[in-house]
């Protein structure tokens, strides 16, 4: 799955002091790794990058594995109740491999020398950000068809750019979740076009209610404009991100338009409209404010996804601490 | 290699926090007759949980047929900052490749 433009959430760290000097080793340093840079090197962990650099990493990945984790409560919740066995076990492998893919990405984040625990505590105490899709709700069984094709959609466009980020242990962890990632926009949209050709009005009527509500989310999930996002740049300079915000928005816009119309659905844009000169879809305005108060919290199940993570963490901690005593007791039996 | 063991001359080994589980690093073989690749890390108490996480983390597509798993902290690596000193010295002996050495084409698949 799933990140968003993280770089804009870092309001923490344009708090942080800057170092006031720095010695002429770190500038020749630092100058070594912005040539490897600019040759399309590779930075692996044990490299010496500047501290912006890691810290920038730092908040992405693990924002990105937040994003993963909290990400398989809005369709865990649907598993239950999966309308047939074949896709109760479709969904279970989707929703594991979710689990999966933030686990890759806690490990990439370690690397970088953050602890997993310092990681969830971020997470659990609400320092940490993960993408504001997952705080809207999973309504219908529809919903879980529609967050295949256009959530996980979205997650791929902005996904696929990053198996060539700088830094190589993120980049390998991403050539691993896309590996994985295409069933997932795959098996959405056959179960909604499976719904929309051969389903009941009232099915269809569900399809369409599960678009409407999950389309402008979706759009938001690229990040804030450009205009706006002001740390972007560095992160381009950098190689951690690739391609712009606003420009992998467009191509989500322009790939899911054609789709949309196989399946027979309407998208909630009056004002998406092909366009001729620029060979791309127009497409009407984001509801901006809408984005930084679900972001901020203020979304339709912020508090319940939280809880739900912190409630799993504490109740979880018993069987970590037997586990890790049962261990250190074998350990001390076998060298007695 | 790994990406998470400790390095002699390293800037900064993973801090691992009290009570965390330990850090194991997991090598995969794919199908009979290819080395094991390193492919990831992971935490767990210990050897077995290590083993069969990895299954549930690293195999689900029946990418192996065989699992490796090493405490990171065991394993030893070759110092980053010294990349350059340490293997250059190989750069200058094109005589060890077959390609420096010019056949008549008669002979030339030799």
């Amino acid at each position: 799955m799933y990140t968003q433009a993280m770089d804009t959430m870092g309001k923490t760290d344009a708090a942080e002091p800057k170092k006031p000097v720095r010695s002429a080793e770190d500038v020749a340093r630092e100058a070594r790794f912005e040539a490897r840079i600019d040759a399309g090197d590779f930075i692996e962990a044990k490299d010496w990058m500047p501290e912006h650099y890691r810290r920038t990493l730092v908040r992405q990945i693990s924002q990105h594995a937040h994003s993963e984790i909290v990400g398989m409560l809005p369709e865990g919740n649907w598993i239950t109740r999966a309308p047939t066995l074949k896709r109760k076990a479709i969904l279970l492998a989707k929703v594991q491999d979710e689990g999966g893919h933030g686990l890759y990405l806690y490990a990439a984040a370690e690397t970088l020398g953050v602890s997993r625990d310092q990681m969830l505590e971020a997470l659990h105490t609400g320092k940490a950000k993960y993408s504001s899709i997952f705080n809207y709700p999973t309504l219908t069984w529809a919903d879980v068809g529609v967050i295949g094709w256009l959530v996980d959609g979205a997650a791929i466009m902005n996904q696929v750019p990053l198996c060539r980020c700088s830094y190589a242990p993120y980049a390998r962890a991403m050539v691993r979740v896309c590996r994985e990632e295409s069933f997932h926009q795959r098996q959405g949209f056959e179960s909604l076009l499976t719904l929309m050709q051969q389903g009941t009005d009232a099915q269809r009527a569900m399809v369409q209610d599960a678009v409407d509500r999950w389309w402008w989310p979706s759009l938001m999930m690229f990040g804030p404009p450009d205009a706006d996002s002001p740390n972007s740049e560095q992160s381009m300079r950098w190689g951690i991100k690739r391609i712009s915000n606003d420009a992998l928005r467009q191509k989500f816009v322009d790939a899911t338009a054609d789709q949309a119309k196989v399946l027979g659905v309407t998208l909630p844009d009056p004002d998406l409209k092909w366009n001729d000169a620029r060979q791309s879809y127009d497409f009407g305005a984001i509801d901006w404010d809408e984005f930084w108060r679900v972001v901020n919290g203020d979304g339709p199940c912020n508090r319940e996804r939280l809880a739900e993570r912190v409630k799993a963490w504490e109740e979880g901690a018993w069987v970590r601490d037997a586990a890790l005593a049962y261990a250190n007791r074998q350990a001390l039996k076998e060298a007695a | 290699m790994s990406d998470t063991q400790k390095t002699e001359g390293s800037a900064r080994a993973p801090t691992e926090a009290r009570g965390e589980w330990p850090l194991w690093e997991v090598f995969v073989r794919s199908k009979a007759g290819l080395d094991h690749k390193h492919c990831g890390s992971l935490h767990a108490s210990d050897a077995a949980m290590a083993i069969q996480m990895a299954r549930d983390v690293y195999t689900r597509r029946q990418e192996g047929t065989s699992i490796w798993v090493v405490r990171s902290e065991q394993i030893v690596a070759s110092d980053p900052a010294e990349k350059d000193a340490y293997f250059d010295p190989m750069a200058d002996k094109v005589y060890r490749h077959p390609t420096f050495y010019a056949l008549p084409k008669s002979v030339d698949h030799m």
